[in-house]
């Protein structure tokens, strides 16, 4: 199967689904061709709405269309439609509104456009929102199910999609189980890295190497970072030696933060490692050399993990 | 409908009839804003005779059946004017006048600011200003899509005009062309820190709506049957939404709280109270206001 941009099975699954779920519809902020959601708009032009970019309106609009019934999927980058919070915080989420934020270009993984086109701070900033849900896909056959989900949801979530390509980490047939943890690589003796989204195939290929140094590492797939599926958290945290997180985001706020919150909390005694942006800014460059720079690959996820576990 | 009356009536008996209502829910805001000990007289007196047309006049709603689908929508983007709505609602039926009394009280579905999920009939969660009218513009939209079977209405403040959104949202509304959404702003000229024109100057304000397409209507805001008029022409115009500029006073009905900015945000103690409710008393038996 060759590697697919989870903003490609975005918007093909959107499309798809338009038929089955008559009540809904897109919005975009003239980043329709990048989302994806163009995907939809070609196949259904009356249920898509070109709102300019213009990204406070269209969270808004689409508030108003879920609360008149509609479920709107609300598309643009991660980082622009994350930054109109306040437009999420009280239209979308305080109304309790069945809207879907699409955030697209998720992470440090976008490229050369430099940081101020990569979501890193999204899932922080949308996991802090009571009645938020967030979704963040590891391959196509995730997103599909995901976004299928997302259609029945009750109450606003965020779905977090790549630029890049992305590995088939699940199986055919798989089937999308909204907060459950996927256990992708069973074992951990040594280690159990919990990972999210692109994050997914590298912590995958990490494991694959740590191997090869004689530790054993298991691999958790966090699709769904809110609500988070504590109980499998717990339970393959007791049974590591340590816990690793890998996500392309800030380690603040993100799938790391909200790990460590569980093991404090449960007062479970392991090491955690937090793999992802360690609160700094992004920048230009290709997807693999910034993957390289900031140790997001598998090599850079192996590394650190290698590291932390031999210390 | 239970509360869209007939607008078949004399014109003269009709603006008789709301003038009656909106003395009394003059009276509703005061007492309900003295026995909360604060919220936001001057926008809510400001508000109400507009707000006493839609539910008493013009809407198409029923307070029975709250979530009715094909109820006409009120969107109060101007949140702090809230008191405003919770009489109408009251009077209308939505919930015991009783409960009046519990605004801003811990526990309560009358929250300081509308809250959706808290009482039925409140349609969108408001109080962050600038909001209002795209949530109002995704109602419309999605009527709309099912056969415009609702018109949505929407009151933003003055001062909330300096929020980069409504402007955002002024431009979108004329390009889907929502002739089913009609927005009301309550031009009180005053805001928390002083005059609008101080503050930031929205004029010519007509001219900007102008500009972005929209029918604009100019209206005195405390005259009923211009009132009505304003919105019978929104409704009969097609193809683009309207906004209608009513010219308010802040305060209005209450004589020292008019023209006051510090009755933006100021609970009336016992004595301030008793002098009002005397005033809108004598207002509501026709002797003055």
């Amino acid at each position: 199967m060759p590697a697919k941009a989870t903003r490609d099975a975005f918007g093909e699954a959107l499309a798809k689904l338009g038929d089955r779920y008559p009540e809904l519809v897109a919005l975009d902020a003239d980043l329709s061709k990048s989302t994806r959601s163009e995907t939809f708009a070609k196949k259904f032009p009356q249920r898509f709405f070109e709102m300019g970019i213009a990204e406070m309106n269209m969270i808004g609009t689409a508030a108003g269309l879920a609360l008149a019934g509609k479920i709107p999927f609300a598309c643009s980058f991660a980082c622009f439609v994350t930054g109109r919070f306040d437009q999420i915080r009280i239209s979308v989420a305080y109304s309790n509104a069945n809207v879907r934020i699409v955030g697209s270009h998720a992470g440090i993984a976008v490229g050369d456009d430099g940081y101020s086109q990569q979501g890193l701070e999204d899932v922080s900033l949308m996991r802090s929102l009571p009645n938020m849900a967030v979704i963040q896909p590891a391959d196509d056959l995730e997103t599909e199910g995901a976004v299928e989900y997302l259609c029945r949801h009750r109450g606003p979530a965020y779905l977090r999609t790549t630029r890049q390509k992305l590995e088939r980490v699940n199986p055919e047939g798989y089937r999308f189980e909204f907060g459950k943890i996927v256990e992708l690589l069973p074992g951990g003796a040594d280690a159990v890295i919990f990972a999210t989204g692109g994050e997914v195939m590298f912590a995958m290929q990490a494991a694959a190497q740590l191997a090869k140094d004689g530790l054993s590492v298991g691999v958790a797939n966090v699709h769904t970072i809110k609500p988070l599926d504590v109980p499998a958290v717990l339970r393959l945290a007791e049974a590591a030696g340590a816990v690793v997180t890998a996500e392309d985001h800030q380690v603040i706020g993100g799938l790391g933060s909200a790990v460590a919150e569980v093991l404090a909390e449960a007062g479970i005694g392991k090491r955690l490692l937090r793999i992802g942006l360690k609160d700094t800014f992004g920048e230009s460059g290709t997807t693999e050399e910034l993957l390289a720079r900031y140790k997001l690959d598998g090599q850079g996820i192996a590394e650190q993990a290698f590291e932390f576990l031999r210390a | 409908m239970a509360t869209a009356l007939s607008t078949s009536s004399a014109p003269g008996a009709e603006v008789a009839r709301l003038q009656e209502i909106a003395g009394r829910l003059r009276l509703d805001i005061i007492e309900m804003l003295h026995q909360a000990g604060s919220g936001h007289p001057g926008g809510s007196l400001s508000a109400i005779d507009i707000v006493t047309c839609l539910f008493f006049s013009r809407m198409r709603h029923d307070p029975r059946r709250p979530t009715w689908p094909e109820r006409d929508r009120f969107v109060l983007s101007k949140g702090h004017a809230v008191p405003a709505l919770y009489a109408a609602m009251a009077q209308a039926g939505y919930f015991p006048r009783e409960e009046l009394k519990t605004l801003r009280r811990l526990g309560s579905r009358l929250q300081g600011h509308p809250v959706a999920s808290a009482l039925p009939g409140i349609e969108a969660c408001t109080g962050s200003l600038g909001q209002g009218l795209s949530v109002a513009q995704g109602m419309a939209l999605a009527s709309k899509l099912d056969g415009g079977k609702f018109h949505v209405y929407c009151m933003v403040g003055d001062g909330e005009c300096q929020e980069g959104q409504i402007w955002e949202a002024a431009m979108s509304a004329p390009k889907f062309q929502l002739d089913n959404l009609t927005l009301f702003l309550d031009y009180n000229k005053g805001q928390i820190d002083g005059p609008v024109p101080q503050v930031m100057d929205l004029e010519p304000l007509a001219d900007k709506w102008r500009a972005f397409r929209w029918n604009v209507i100019e209206a005195p805001g405390h005259d009923f049957q211009a009132l009505l008029a304003a919105h019978d022409e929104a409704r009969a115009t097609r193809g683009r939404p309207t906004v209608i500029i009513a010219h308010t006073v802040k305060g209005k009905g209450v004589s020292f709280m008019e023209h006051q900015i510090a009755w933006h945000g100021m609970a009336p103690n016992k004595e301030q109270t008793q002098k009002a409710l005397a005033e809108l008393t004598r207002g509501a038996n026709g002797k003055g206001a």
